[in-house]
């Protein structure tokens, strides 16, 4: 069996391109359409879908070709799902906990994304980080964070 | 000479100790926060703008005015240092000034940056007291036709400058006028694509799609890859740009002064169609185009001189009709609301001290931009001495800080982390990112001026092309279009038959 077409850029390039107007056409189908005269909120966006469907097949077609070209570049598993994750947990500690642990979380997951993490250098980047941000941030720009819930009056 | 007294008026408002050290305390501010990867001029004068509420009208608007260049002039060095575009303008910057550091060349393309704002700025301080006031009469003549071709003029520039295929390029733009149109329509008050989460009614931020799409799918890419962005850092040599480097960007920059004031003119349009378009031209104008992408410094010079002449001579729309010109200008427009001062057409007349003042403080704050940045470019560079293992902890927590801060919403950085894979995606499948946001930053406005334009002209689609200065730009449209095809089909021709 032919695996090759896991690898085939502008086949899965058309395929999101079509996937998306498709998806806008069809969520739009809701929407008001009207006339070019009083143009409905669904025209523009249903309009939209169908240019970038038709756009879609063109990149398809250019996959389909015998000469397409190959997806490029290495995979980082671990990145791609703890970046996300660290951005997921700051947020969160930022509503829950207050500044300081916010950035405490965030800086050692985030740096964990990384192949080579040493405790050695990520500990001491995380308090001077914390100790910078808080100072330029909260202290010097005065944005209205909690360095930690629920101390210091908050 | 009308000209001189004015100039001379604002130069004495703007040269009170008082103005300069508001001025000063701007550029510094601006520069200092827009330095910050993932912190654009917009966050940073959102935030900034209450500590001038203590503030004299005059100064305050001169401040707002420094916190907005040196902002701007920080977020190239970041697109130049660390390809983090704090805004779409500095998107273009990213092409080829992020290329130049990769080769060592950071300090040139930082100083090459300074160097043509400070000459846009100084010619467009000239403009703004010259043509002013006849300039914003012209620009009063553009309905929604115009308004509609010159957007989609400035989307097909986006889209075709990009490298690779076109018609890739062009669906991200389509891609970008569809994630814009989420949130609440303006004309019928529906909320379109929220999937019922009333955080989607507001629409998504342009910082978290771009800090999403930029840093974070950057971040994400770059650690699939074995440390291949340490190597630059080693070999930044050589600060300051040789004398090729100014004789090859003299014109570059002159012609992105000229691109960049003609559409700073023009309200609502960003100063990204202005450095789109004079990217654009120097691409066409060089005799080998294929250096651009690549690191050529003309990619770098005309686009930052046409993006600091844009930033200026937005003031013209915003000063003489009190329409923002821009999402920043808006900003300024409600400092000006909250000193008490009507935006209008009266203010030039009423308040003299403080158009006059702000003119002249335009040129001094670029002055202070020049002598503040040139010497600290050392201290930037530097910065990519750090390891990148470091460096990318950190510009997820100025990211994160940043996108928190504009709304102090947990949402927008879930949203974020999921453009940030999206992001990824993108780049894997070489689905150019920059016209999408493009399209996103443009897409209400388009829709709502198309819709316009047609309700003027009872749905007559030919009103595009009736209107003299309309039809100028559909024009354009489709030169750019065929003049890029031009050299494509016969690369393609070459690479078949050759």
């Amino acid at each position: 069996m032919n695996l090759e077409w896991r690898t085939n850029k502008d086949l899965w390039a058309g395929l999101m391109y079509i996937g998306t107007g498709a998806l806008g056409m069809w969520i739009a189908r809701d929407y008001p359409f009207g006339s070019a005269l009083r143009m409905g909120p669904g025209y523009f966006p249903t309009v939209l879908g169908g240019i970038m469907v038709a756009m879609g097949i063109y990149v398809l077609v250019l996959g389909l070709r015998k000469d397409h070209e190959k997806i490029q570049g290495n995979w980082s598993i671990r990145a791609l799902i703890v970046l996300p994750i660290s951005m997921v947990v700051f947020g969160f500690l930022m509503e829950e906990a207050g500044f300081i642990p916010a950035m405490a979380a965030l800086i050692p997951i985030s740096a964990a994304a990384g192949r080579d993490f040493k405790w050695l250098e990520v500990v001491p980047l995380t308090i001077a980080l914390t100790i910078a941000c808080a100072a330029g941030f909260i202290f010097a720009l005065g944005l209205p964070y909690p360095l930690i819930k629920g101390m210091w009056g908050y | 000479m009308e000209l001189f007294n004015n100039l001379i008026f604002g130069f004495s408002v703007a040269l009170s100790w008082q103005n300069l050290w508001f001025c000063f305390i701007g550029v510094f501010l601006g520069t200092l926060i827009g330095v910050l990867p993932g912190i654009g001029p917009l966050a940073t004068i959102a935030m900034l703008l209450p500590i001038t509420f203590n503030v004299p009208p005059v100064a305050a608007l001169i401040m707002l005015a420094g916190i907005y260049y040196g902002a701007q002039y920080g977020g190239s060095t970041t697109a130049i240092l660390v390809n983090l575009p704090g805004e779409t303008a500095a998107v273009v910057t990213c092409i080829d000034g992020y290329q130049m550091a990769r080769q060592g060349r950071a300090g040139p393309a930082l100083a090459i940056a300074a160097v043509g704002s400070f000459f846009a700025g100084t010619v467009c301080t000239l403009i703004i007291a010259l043509f002013g006031p006849p300039l914003a009469e012209l620009a009063l003549k553009f309905g929604a036709p115009e308004y509609s071709s010159l957007m989609l003029m400035g989307l097909v520039a986006a889209a075709v400058l990009a490298h690779g295929d076109m018609v890739k390029s062009l669906a991200m733009v389509a891609m970008g006028l569809l994630l814009g149109i989420i949130g609440t329509d303006v004309n019928s008050g529906m909320a379109r694509y929220s999937f019922g989460i009333p955080e989607l009614t507001d629409g998504i931020g342009f910082i978290v799609i771009a800090v999403g799409v930029f840093p974070v799918g950057e971040i994400v890419s770059n650690l699939g890859e074995t440390e291949h962005r340490m190597v630059f850092t080693s070999k930044v040599t050589g600060l300051m740009p040789t004398k090729e480097d100014l004789k090859v960007s003299f014109w570059p920059i002159v012609r992105g002064t000229s691109i960049g004031a003609f559409f700073g003119v023009l309200p609502g349009t960003g100063p990204a169609i202005a450095s789109f378009s004079s990217y654009m031209v120097e691409k066409k104008m060089a005799k080998d185009p294929s250096r651009f992408g690549k690191g050529a410094i003309e990619g770098v010079a005309g686009p930052e001189s046409a993006n600091n002449a844009d930033a200026q001579c937005k003031f013209i729309p915003t000063l003489t009709l009190g329409i923002p010109a821009s999402a920043v200008m808006a900003l300024m427009l409600g400092a000006l609301t909250i000193q008490g001062i009507a935006p209008g057409p009266q203010v030039m007349t009423q308040k003299p001290d403080l158009f006059w003042g702000l003119v002249a403080s335009m040129w001094i704050g670029n002055l202070m931009l020049l002598v503040l940045n040139l010497p600290l470019i050392g201290l930037w560079v530097s910065l990519l001495k750090v390891p990148y293992r470091l460096l990318f902890p950190a510009i997820m927590a100025f990211s994160c800080i940043g996108i928190y801060s504009v709304n102090n919403s947990s949402f927008e950085l879930y949203l974020t982390a999921i453009f940030g894979l999206i992001g990824f995606m993108w780049m894997r499948l070489e689905c150019p990112p920059a016209p999408m946001l493009l399209g996103f930053v443009l897409g209400p406005l388009m829709e709502e001026n198309i819709r316009r334009a047609l309700l003027i002209s009872r749905g007559d689609p030919t009103v595009f092309v009736t209107r003299p200065i309309s039809l100028g730009f559909v024009i354009a449209t489709v030169l750019i279009i065929i003049v890029m095809l031009a050299p494509a089909v016969k690369a393609r021709r070459a690479a078949i038959t050759g």
